[in-house]
């Protein structure tokens, strides 16, 4: 019998999942690019009161019309210069952040749960629920939702209040429509089937065992429903129904200064890029969630 | 010899994250018209990448190189792209493993068996037809012309697997390859199959390559055996040889896994191969087998090792004589 | 095909039903009706004579059903503001938002099946990363924005195009250009997954394996196959695109379908606002019907069964 002196075959450590996970997270451009620009946008909104150099809703006549800093007759005072009522656009577009960025996460909070709720029971129970879900899915996507939702706004008054309302009832049927497929998937998993024949309740399998699973999809819709209700409530304010005068949403500033745009550009610019900006950067986010957790959808 | 196809110094690498995966390592081998060579070896070992790499179909990261690839004469080391559409399916043909897939769904047999032709000869469309019709019913499908209007999902595996061959055959190949043909099929449609490639193979002096890991289908059909491990060949040499007297450990290593009707006896332990294929990333001195071989020893960890050509056409990758790795009757080393 | 097109059918007529009556419901009592007709300076009797004679004092219930009922008969009410049937105002501005529709999504097709194609060609590539670019800031950006951009640009300081109404073709360049480019980022991104899955398939690599030509793999096999699900894609974004055609055709003042949605929403025209959602859901589901057919009738998988 030969002697056992093996020289060792080098084995090759492929890294663990966490491991991959983190290093695919940072090295992801795109999800750290929106990543870094949303979190900009979200301190400009929580620092407002501190850092507006001025009240956005005060109106200085005298004042109307100045240029923003790159132009010739731009000064620091007003560094992205004033509106036809002579009220500073930093300010206003600082505080319109706010705006923008609570109405599109209280929508997406209420469209998020109502669209889930309704999407895991489909996709749990089958049967009949699932058919009467399904139904409500596709009576709400084929409704137009500007449409519906201007009527709306328009009849009963554009507050905050009504508006965030009226966009999370609307634009839940992504939510049902993931989750629900979601579910569905994980009903035939065996784990669900393990945790059934150990006699849990339904409520608590759903709770504990089906809900995690789902997470990742659901980030990625939530993401993008949330850019959704901003571009909506934008929409919503520039066609005048949305959020009213004096409040400074990004769409109402764009509404507002689309009069002046010809000799003005900036002043729809402005609003316009930093929305872009905003969207762009949930958008982004919303895209690195589903390619670091489902790496087989890049090539 | 006028070998068909006559490769020397084959190599394949794919760039990973985690290094240069050298899946072919310095691989030689030849094919006769009218024969047929079996490459043998597990899963992951590189027989389809080699087959791959003949026909130049390698994934786009994959690097090839070789030092000689003469196939009908022609050199085709360094062909490009465009001689080589010309050369595949026309003169070189490859039949693949999975036949419920490798059809297009939303053309006719026919569509697809009759373009096969069409791309490389200047026939008619009803030449081709009438072609296709023949090579169909030589494979042993009836009704043909009423086959060539289905579509492929309206097809059984084994009907399936045998429109891929006769679609292999429209050009008349010297040269078939046969990437696990019967891996995904029945039993019993699998000895049907193979027969029908004996059959082709003698009608049309074709040579063929035959990919497989399956031991019983190599004695069945092929005449040269090359048996492969971790990206390399380890043996060659004619069928009888290397069932009658392996040389190489793993070769002797598989013989014994196989139960013999008639020796083996009820309750006895069949054989097997302690330890685990090594994967062909980083540092590879030595022999890629020793971690699971009976007769390692101290230079088997460092040094090359080459073929040992014991006589014309057999040859063995290992450092011990063919005295000083032999087993006796019962599998043991001597 | 029969029981498929009848279960359709039906799924059809009760999304008609609840659109309509959900919508009702919606713009009923979302405000007083009469008090929005009556204007801001109508005293209560004039609001009440409103009232009456429009049959808002009967119950909801019942007015729904009134008007459900006329529907049925293609009778969907009087404007109160044209003083016409609203039926025939529809009739003369559909045709405007159709062929706006029609350009937004060929341009969209045009833009985006070519671009997903190259990226799937080429993945990880700049060609890749500039398709990738294009399609994130299409979703980005705000269409009116979009639009705006494009009237100052195109409009006023290159003055190649016209910037408001819809007399000519020219008229609909740009407008189709704003409605289109928010559909690009979907269809690229379906055509080139589709692409990608496709290409790795294994009827690809037999077509390979043949010796079949580049562009012969790349058209009559591959895409083929991967622009099953785009068509479907393309049918429901047209859908989408005559529901959102609301801004594009206020901003740009075309006389279509939305621009008359929004006017009348400002002016509380309610029979014509109920008439217009309705109108906009039958073309979905219609729509998505039809994708359906159409899916069936390129794939042959689909079809026998």
């Amino acid at each position: 019998m030969a002697e056992q002196v093996v020289g060792d075959i080098q084995e090759v450590d492929f890294p663990s999942p966490g491991q991959i996970l983190r290093r695919r997270t940072l090295a992801h451009k795109g999800f750290m690019i929106g990543a870094i620009v949303l979190l900009m946008i979200i301190a400009m909104a929580l620092l407002a009161p501190v850092l507006s150099p001025h009240d956005p809703y005060h109106q200085d006549l005298a004042k109307r019309m100045i240029s923003p800093i790159w132009q010739k007759d731009g000064t620091w005072e007003y560094p992205l210069g004033t509106d036809n009522l002579g009220r500073d656009y930093l300010s206003r577009l600082m505080y319109g952040a706010r705006i923008s960025l609570l109405i599109g996460v209280s929508a997406m909070v209420i469209s998020g749960l109502i669209g889930t709720f309704l999407g895991v029971i489909a996709g749990y129970f089958g049967g009949r629920v699932d058919m009467i879900v399904s139904f409500m899915i596709t009576t709400r996507i084929s409704m137009p939702v500007v449409l519906v939702a201007l009527a709306v706004v328009a009849l009963i008054g554009g507050s905050l209040n009504v508006i965030i309302w009226v966009l999370g009832l609307l634009i839940w049927d992504r939510f049902a429509v993931v989750t629900r497929s979601s579910t569905q998937q994980m009903r035939s998993i065996d784990y669900v089937s393990a945790a059934k024949a150990i006699g849990c309740s339904t409520t608590w399998i759903l709770l504990t065992e089906v809900l995690p699973n789902i997470l990742n999809n659901l980030i990625v819709v939530a993401t993008l429903e949330f850019a959704h209700a901003i571009l909506l409530e934008a929409a919503l304010s520039f066609l005048g129904m949305g959020v009213q005068p004096p409040l400074p949403s990004w769409g109402l500033m764009i509404s507002e200064g689309k009069e002046f745009m010809l000799f003005s550009p900036w002043m729809i610019a402005i609003p316009g890029f930093v929305l872009s900006m905003l969207v762009l950067s949930v958008n982004l986010m919303g895209d690195g969630v589903r390619d670091i957790t489902a790496p087989e959808g890049r090539s | 010899m006028n070998a068909l196809l006559d490769v020397q110094g084959l190599h394949v690498e794919i760039p990973l994250s985690a290094g240069i995966l050298k899946a072919v390592r310095d691989i030689s081998l030849s094919v006769v018209r009218g024969r047929t060579l079996a490459l043998v070896g597990e899963s992951g070992c590189g027989k389809s990448l080699t087959a791959l790499a003949v026909m130049d179909l390698l994934p786009k990261t994959a690097v090839r190189r070789t030092d000689r690839l003469i196939f009908d004469g022609q050199d085709l080391s360094g062909a490009k792209e465009r001689r080589m559409a010309d050369i595949r399916g026309n003169k070189m043909a490859m039949i693949f493993q999975e036949p419920m897939t490798s059809l297009n769904p939303c053309y006719t047999i026919g569509n697809q068996m009759e373009e096969a032709l069409l791309r490389h000869r200047s026939v008619s469309r009803k030449e081709a037809r009438d072609r296709a019709v023949f090579l169909l019913e030589k494979v042993g499908i009836t009704a043909a012309s009423s086959r060539l209007k289905q579509y492929p999902h309206q097809l059984s595996g084994g009907l399936r697997q045998r429109v891929m061959i006769a679609m292999g055959l429209m050009c008349g190949p010297p040269l078939l390859i046969a990437d696990e043909p019967t891996t995904a099929l029945d039993v019993t449609i699998q000895a049907q199959i193979l027969s029908l490639l004996k059959d082709l193979q003698q009608e049309f002096d074709m040579g063929m390559i035959l990919i497989t890991h399956d031991l019983g289908i190599v004695a069945r059909v092929a005449d040269r055996v090359a048996v492969m491990y971790c990206g390399q060949v380890v043996e060659t040499g004619d069928v009888t040889e290397i069932f009658e007297n392996p040389l190489h450990p793993y070769t002797q290593g598989l013989m014994i896994c196989i139960p013999v009707p008639g020796k083996t006896q009820r309750g006895q332990h069949l054989g097997s191969i302690p330890g685990r294929v090594p994967t062909p990333i980083g540092d590879l001195t030595g022999c890629t087998f020793r971690n699971r071989c009976d007769f390692v020893f101290g230079p088997c960890g460092n040094e090359v090792v080459g073929l040992r050509e014991v006589s014309d056409g057999r040859a063995y990758r290992c450092l011990l004589s063919p005295e000083n790795c032999a087993r006796n009757s019962a599998g043991r080393p001597v | 095909m029969f029981h498929y097109t009848l279960k359709r059918l039906l799924l059809a007529i009760l999304v008609a039903i609840t659109v309509s009556f959900v919508t009702f419901m919606l713009l009923r009592l979302s405000g007083d009706p009469a008090m929005a007709l009556a204007g801001e300076n109508a005293s209560p009797a004039e609001i009440q004579f409103i009232r009456v004679q429009y049959g808002l004092d009967r119950p909801i219930i019942i007015q729904y059903a009134d008007w459900a009922w006329r529907a049925l008969g293609g009778d969907f009410g009087q404007s109160p503001y044209f003083n016409q049937p609203v039926k025939k105002i529809i009739r003369g501005r559909l045709g405007i938002t159709m062929t706006l529709g029609g350009c937004a999504l060929a341009f969209a097709i045009c833009l985006a099946v070519p671009m997903g194609m190259l990226a799937a060609i080429r993945p990880n590539t700049w060609i890749d990363r500039v398709a990738l670019t294009i399609s994130v800031i299409g979703q980005a950006m705000p269409s009116f924005f979009f639009g705006l951009i494009l009237i100052i640009f195109f409009g006023v300081m290159l003055r190649w195009l016209p910037i408001s109404g819809s007399s000519t073709w020219r008229h609909f360049i740009m407008p189709s250009i704003a409605l289109g480019y928010y559909a690009t980022p979907a269809i690229m991104r379906l055509t080139r997954s589709g692409m990608l899955e496709v290409l790795a398939s294994d009827y690809i690599r037999t077509a390979r394996a043949k010796g079949l030509r580049a562009g012969s793999i790349l058209f009559k096999h591959a895409l083929r196959n991967a622009i099953i699900p785009v068509v479907s894609l393309l049918a429901v974004q047209f859908g989408f695109m005559l529901g959102g055609s609301l801004v594009i055709e206020t901003i740009f003042a075309i006389n279509g379908v939305g621009f008359l949605g929004y006017e009348s929403i400002a002016r509380a025209d309610l029979p014509m606002v109920q008439a217009i959602v309705l109108l906009v859901s039958m073309f979905y589901v219609v729509l998505t019907f039809f994708s359906d057919l159409l899916n069936a009738f390129l794939d042959p998988r689909i079809r026998v069964a």
